[in-house]
């Protein structure tokens, strides 16, 4: 085996994504590269990623949610941008990983639609979100009488 | 602010919410960042060595195919720091292999034994239910211990 030396060590990748009537990612990208100071910035089909110092990502992320907050969301990456053991350039198709951002990316509407209403509603109001559906279990009792059923 | 396990472990709507609420997400990329920046021997893509499943035995016991327990050294340190826990049921996209699906249903078992504040929930499929998702995170959020509200 190999000796592992990693690259971008002490630095964080975080995905910028947006789903905007008013921004599109490279809107959003031309804003970033203003304000890097030195951080990478890659630009994507859904928004950016940034890799950089803790502290210098969170600044640029802030700036960047202040542009539209609603609409821009955040998550951390694992790994860096290009990294060939997960940049599609080399494993070519699909990203692992992009299914996932695929589907959310479907339901972010009603997540911006939420954010949007949460400032006027009523601090008293308790919310009934979608919660899974509870099934009925096999009582024990039942299933006893199965078993004897089927014995007799 | 408390630390929130969320699952699935990469959603991004769960991770900004808790984040963007002022709170810590505890999400898979943050175990997946140590490994790959941690020097060692080079086992593509994830780092992860024979060394892993041993490590998942503090959370699955030895007769847990290795599969799910390499992958609980990776969720495995996340679950002790959670103080609270966001599960998203049936997430269509988690579906996997069935070292995945052991995984999910083992990583979920053991938030519940965990005693934790956790706040179930399914995605939303229209505006109605996005608007309830939301406020039904912003209100467990504010009801956790040491929150500011």
């Amino acid at each position: 085996m190999k000796m592992y030396t990693p690259r971008y060590t002490g630095t964080v990748t975080k995905y910028v994504f947006v789903e905007s009537p008013e921004m599109t990612p490279s809107d959003l990208a031309i804003r970033a590269y203003e304000i890097s100071q030195g951080v990478m910035i890659k630009e994507t089909c859904f928004g950016l990623q940034v890799t950089g110092k803790e502290e210098d990502v969170n600044r640029i992320i802030d700036s960047l949610r202040a542009l539209d907050p609603v609409h821009i969301f955040v998550k951390d990456r694992g790994f860096p941008p290009g990294d060939t053991r997960r940049c599609r350039a080399n494993l070519g198709g699909a990203r692992p990983g992009y299914f996932g951002h695929e589907f959310e990316m479907g339901l972010i509407r009603f997540i911006s639609g939420g954010l949007t209403a949460l400032p006027s509603r009523r601090p008293d109001e308790v919310p009934e979100p979608p919660a899974p559906k509870r099934r009925e279990g096999l009582a024990a009792d039942r299933l006893k009488e199965i078993i004897e059923s089927q014995e007799s | 602010m408390a630390n929130v396990f969320i699952f699935p472990t990469t959603s991004l709507i769960l991770s900004d919410l808790v984040a963007r609420f002022g709170y810590t997400p505890l999400s898979a990329a943050m175990q997946i960042r140590e490994i790959i920046q941690t020097p060692g021997l080079e086992s593509p893509p994830l780092q992860i060595t024979p060394e892993d499943p041993k490590k998942g035995l503090h959370w699955a016991a030895v007769e847990v195919p290795s599969g799910v327990r390499g992958r609980m050294s990776l969720y495995g340190p996340l679950l002790e720091r959670a103080e609270a826990a966001i599960i998203v049921n049936n997430p269509e996209y988690s579906f996997g292999c069935m070292g995945c699906a052991r995984t999910n249903e083992l990583l979920v078992f053991l938030v519940r034994k965990k005693k934790i504040p956790v706040l179930d929930l399914e995605y939303p499929t229209s505006d109605e239910e996005g608007r309830e998702f939301v406020a039904a995170i912003r209100r467990f959020l504010d009801s956790l211990p040491g929150a500011s509200a």
